[in-house]
């Protein structure tokens, strides 16, 4: 009886079904991977953090001389020196004790690969976070302190591995970190005010 | 000679109506319908967006925050430089990235009106635009109340007719009812039948109208945002997943050729 | 002419590789031979039969999109509501993520409705798979459970006033109820306390015991097979190759089948997600975009319509302690159906007159009660739902006797079964 063949796949066209079944598969493939988008995408930074990574402004004639200040941008400490005649003058003697001299390998803004690794030579303008595994440099502005040595020029000692930093954030040889510190973008509005986060070349918003 | 007069009688007659349709337009039954009053729902009208967040801005921000939205959110989805929200729109002391909140301290409202007025991001949503539009619609003159006026949606409403100088003042008009009771006896109340205007306003009636379909229609912007990026993407999600069903059927259809 | 045997799958190739790797220490191949390709289910199978794997992709898409909704939302009085705006307005693609989500609740108890109506209309609930319709009626219980912790959490004036209602419900109990409700609450009104308990419990507990009996209820089918519209035991027909002459393999039959209902759901669900999400405020109620406040009741305190037919008979009681002990009698009565079905057949196509106008009867009172629940307790909605109710408690309670007196149609040895292709 007819109603005894139940499955009979003999009048079956096998290029038809493998089309549709791969046309299905396809589709139904891309539809999955768009489907991700919104729930990867949400684990970007929020309208929120976005907001809060707005560009930061500092009062410069509150700073003096010598002084550091630490505001915060982008949930990042940003060390902020102002830098003294003599300060300037260490950085010039000891290019060969540095690992990084000309800011080569360094993440900064064009504006800031030069000796002084700065807009201007006054102030400095770091990220200070050292760039081995992410701990606090401390500030060893002073020449010759004892515990890091008589040639010590001045600069950054990050407390946790040893690494050596000079007064314009490039590493000492002998450092467990590779890299000079990072320089993020800024600008200057007016001769007062210093503004981290945005720098001339581009207006709309920060790197 | 008839042709005259016929032409003066037709003049007259055009005077009469011309002036009865005057008269119609004063109508002394104005807002009695004011419970089907509909606000038609237009936040893809960019233009009256922008209207309606001048109006906020001017007239209710002095009192009524919009907690989570942002000014520079705002403007990104107006369509607004940030130039023109610098100027137009940002209040003096306060950031694009902010929170549109009001400088008025809520333990003080509530001291003098009564009741903190509440934020107003999520009005649209909670109570819908109908009822907002018939709010801000429906305030009239009541020497019994506090403030000296009340609102037919929200009755003993603690926010005072800020509006007047754009709409004028009206009050209401009662009639009496007769409604039959339980017991079968009729009883007579004493129900609002429709507005009197006692003092105009700076705006016409027309006009106010469309200030307060602005406003409405930025509220209902402001209660959700991203409401036309979501019916835009709609369609095409839609259209892909009609697409993925024809095929899907069409496999299905092939492979149970096979079951008899 | 003798009938053809049809092999069950193309003979499998031998696994080479990772693949041969992983099936000699890993049941892999077995699962497959006798789950998809070695399964047999009735051929017979129609549009009520979508219902039970739609839900389970339902449980998916709710289980991933709560997990995400996890990831920023913050439990508690004073952050709760702030969070979901928060979601809504400035997490990337946070309101898709919290539309899916609310949209996919009242789309699983869609789907759930459907499947159980199924179960009544065909007797899928009868000998010998009582156990599955009652792990089943337990997955009901624990997926009320879920969507009432879950409408909690965003702490709007619904969520509170809801939960009041709800959890001052088993005060009604006597002797412990005043201390009952104390302790459910954590606090002396619905509070703090409360809300983070009931996130526990939405995010970690109730899930954890629906994936668990699912997975007991995909083992009691197993064992007894699926039942199908003609309600025919398909295994008392074997052919000679060991299968059922009415049955085909799950795979690739039934698993192309159920993603065309996939597709049509999902078409459904994002005309819902992308045009209305609110759903004229049945699926995201008005009065919740406003916080909890506990010094203002709004106008009409409803729960979510999936609860409005048992929240219609509660309020059509006028005494409150019976009025609770009749709303969970509801529900109780779908436990004992197995037992109160006296028919000696299944399905409703071969019954009689009595229990197909009864069952008529009960899915009209269902809905209008659930209608009515939306409705406030006045004038003639309250002598509506007394109506309804009792119609609804007929269905059960007359059943030992209208099911055994009905006049049954003959059950045809095979099933009925047209060519679709």
């Amino acid at each position: 009886m007819a109603g005894d063949v139940l499955i009979d796949d003999s009048q079956v066209d096998k290029s038809r079904r493998v089309f549709l079944t791969a046309a299905t598969a396809t589709t139904g493939a891309i539809g999955v991977a768009l489907a991700m988008v919104p729930f990867v995408a949400s684990w970007l930074p929020s309208e929120r953090a976005r907001a809060f990574g707005a560009p930061t402004s500092l009062d410069l004639t509150k700073l003096e001389p010598g002084q550091m200040v630490v505001p915060i941008w982008r949930k990042q400490p940003i060390y902020v020196v102002r830098r003294t005649p003599q300060m300037l003058a260490t950085l010039t003697n000891h290019d060969d004790r540095l690992k990084d001299p000309t800011s080569a390998n360094s993440d900064q803004p064009p504006y800031a690969k030069n000796v002084d690794r700065a807009r201007k030579p006054e102030f400095l303008v770091l990220i200070g976070i050292c760039t081995h595994l992410g701990c606090l440099p401390k500030a060893r502005f002073e020449a010759a302190i004892p515990e890091l040595g008589a040639d010590w020029p001045g600069g950054f000692f990050c407390p946790c591995h040893g690494s050596r930093f000079d007064l314009s954030g490039r590493v000492f040889d002998g450092s467990p970190a590779s890299v000079n510190l990072r320089v993020p973008p800024y600008t200057f509005e007016g001769e007062e005010t210093l503004v981290i986060g945005i720098d001339n070349a581009n207006p709309k918003g920060a790197a | 000679m008839r042709t005259a007069k016929s032409a003066h009688l037709l003049v007259v007659l055009l005077a009469a109506s011309a002036l009865c349709g005057a008269a119609e337009e004063a109508a002394p039954r104005a807002g009695a319908d004011w419970a089907s009053w509909h606000a038609d729902d237009d936040v893809g009208n960019t233009a009256s967006l922008q209207r309606g967040a001048r109006d906020f801005q001017a007239y209710c921000s002095g009192c009524h925050s919009l907690k989570y939205e942002r000014y520079s959110r705002m403007a990104a989805d107006l369509k607004l430089s940030p130039e023109e929200l610098q100027q137009y729109l940002q209040p003096p002391g306060t950031k694009p990235a902010d929170y549109m909140v009001t400088n008025m301290p809520a333990a003080d409202a509530a001291t003098w009106f009564g009741k903190t007025p509440p934020d107003l991001s999520l009005m649209a949503r909670a109570r819908g635009t109908d009822y907002l539009y018939q709010f801000l619609k429906t305030f009239y003159l009541d020497p019994a109340t506090p403030s000296g006026v009340n609102n037919l949606r929200l009755p003993t409403t603690a926010m005072p007719a800020v509006l007047s100088s754009l709409e004028g003042l009206k009050r209401s008009v009662y009639k009496d009812e007769q409604k039959p009771a339980a017991d079968g006896k009729s009883t007579t109340e004493h129900v609002f039948d429709h507005f009197e205007t006692v003092a105009p306003g700076h705006l016409s009636p027309a006009e106010y109208d469309r200030f307060v379909h602005d406003t409405v229609n930025f509220l209902d912007y402001v209660g959700e945002p991203s409401q036309q990026d979501r019916r835009a993407l709609g369609v095409w999600v839609v259209l892909f997943l009609l697409v993925f069903t024809v095929l899907a059927w069409l496999l299905k259809q092939e492979y149970w050729k096979d079951v008899h | 002419m003798t009938p053809a045997i049809p092999p069950a799958a193309p003979p499998a190739k031998p696994a080479r590789g990772i693949v041969a790797w992983l099936y000699k220490r890993f049941p892999i191949q077995e699962f497959l031979s006798e789950q998809l390709t070695g399964y047999y289910a009735p051929k017979n199978f129609n549009i009520w039969y979508f219902f039970g794997s739609l839900a389970l992709v339902v449980l998916v898409l709710q289980i991933v999109t709560g997990i995400f909704l996890t990831m920023f939302y913050k439990p508690g009085e004073a952050t709760s509501f702030d969070s979901i705006e928060f979601i809504m307005r400035e997490v990337q693609w946070g309101w898709l993520i919290r539309y899916l989500h609310s949209s996919g609740a009242s789309l699983f108890f869609i789907v759930v409705y459907l499947h159980m109506f199924r179960a009544m209309l065909y007797g899928s609930y009868k000998t010998p798979r009582e156990l599955l319709w009652l792990i089943g009626m337990l997955v009901y219980l624990a997926l009320m459970a879920e969507a009432f912790f879950g409408y909690v959490l965003p702490w709007g004036n619904m969520s509170f006033w809801g939960a009041q209602v709800i959890v001052n419900l088993f005060g009604t109990i006597p002797v412990i109820g005043a201390g009952l409700v104390e302790w459910i609450r954590g606090d002396y009104g619905i509070a703090d306390a409360t809300l983070n308990r009931f996130f526990a419990l939405h995010v970690a507990a109730v899930p954890l015991a629906i994936l668990l009996l699912v997975m007991l209820h995909l083992v009691a089918l197993r064992r007894t097979g699926s039942n199908n519209p003609d309600g025919i035991e398909i295994k008392a027909r074997v052919g000679a190759d060991g299968h059922p002459l009415d049955g085909i393999p799950f795979h690739p039959y039934y698993t192309v089948k159920d993603i065309v209902g996939v597709a049509v759901m999902l078409v459904m669900l994002a005309i819902v997600v992308f045009f209305v999400p609110s759903f004229g405020g049945l699926f995201l109620e008005g009065p919740n975009f406003e916080p909890a406040n506990p010094l203002s009741t709004p106008e009409h305190i409803a729960p979510v319509w999936y609860f409005t037919p048992y929240y219609a008979i509660l309020r059509a009681v006028p005494d409150q302690r019976l009025g609770a002990l009749l709303m969970f009698l509801a529900v109780a009565l779908f436990l004992v159906l197995p037992w109160l079905d006296r028919s000696p057949v299944k399905s409703m196509r071969y019954r009689g007159p009595l229990s197909r106008t009864a069952l008529a009867l009960f899915a009209i009172a269902f809905v209008t009660l659930g209608y009515l629940g939306l409705q406030p307790a006045e004038g003639r909605y309250v002598i509506m739902a007394r109506i309804f109710a009792v119609i609804y408690f007929g269905y059960f309670l007359l059943m030992p006797w209208y099911s055994k007196i009905d006049k049954v149609k003959p059950v045809p040895e095979r099933v009925t079964f047209h060519a679709h292709g």
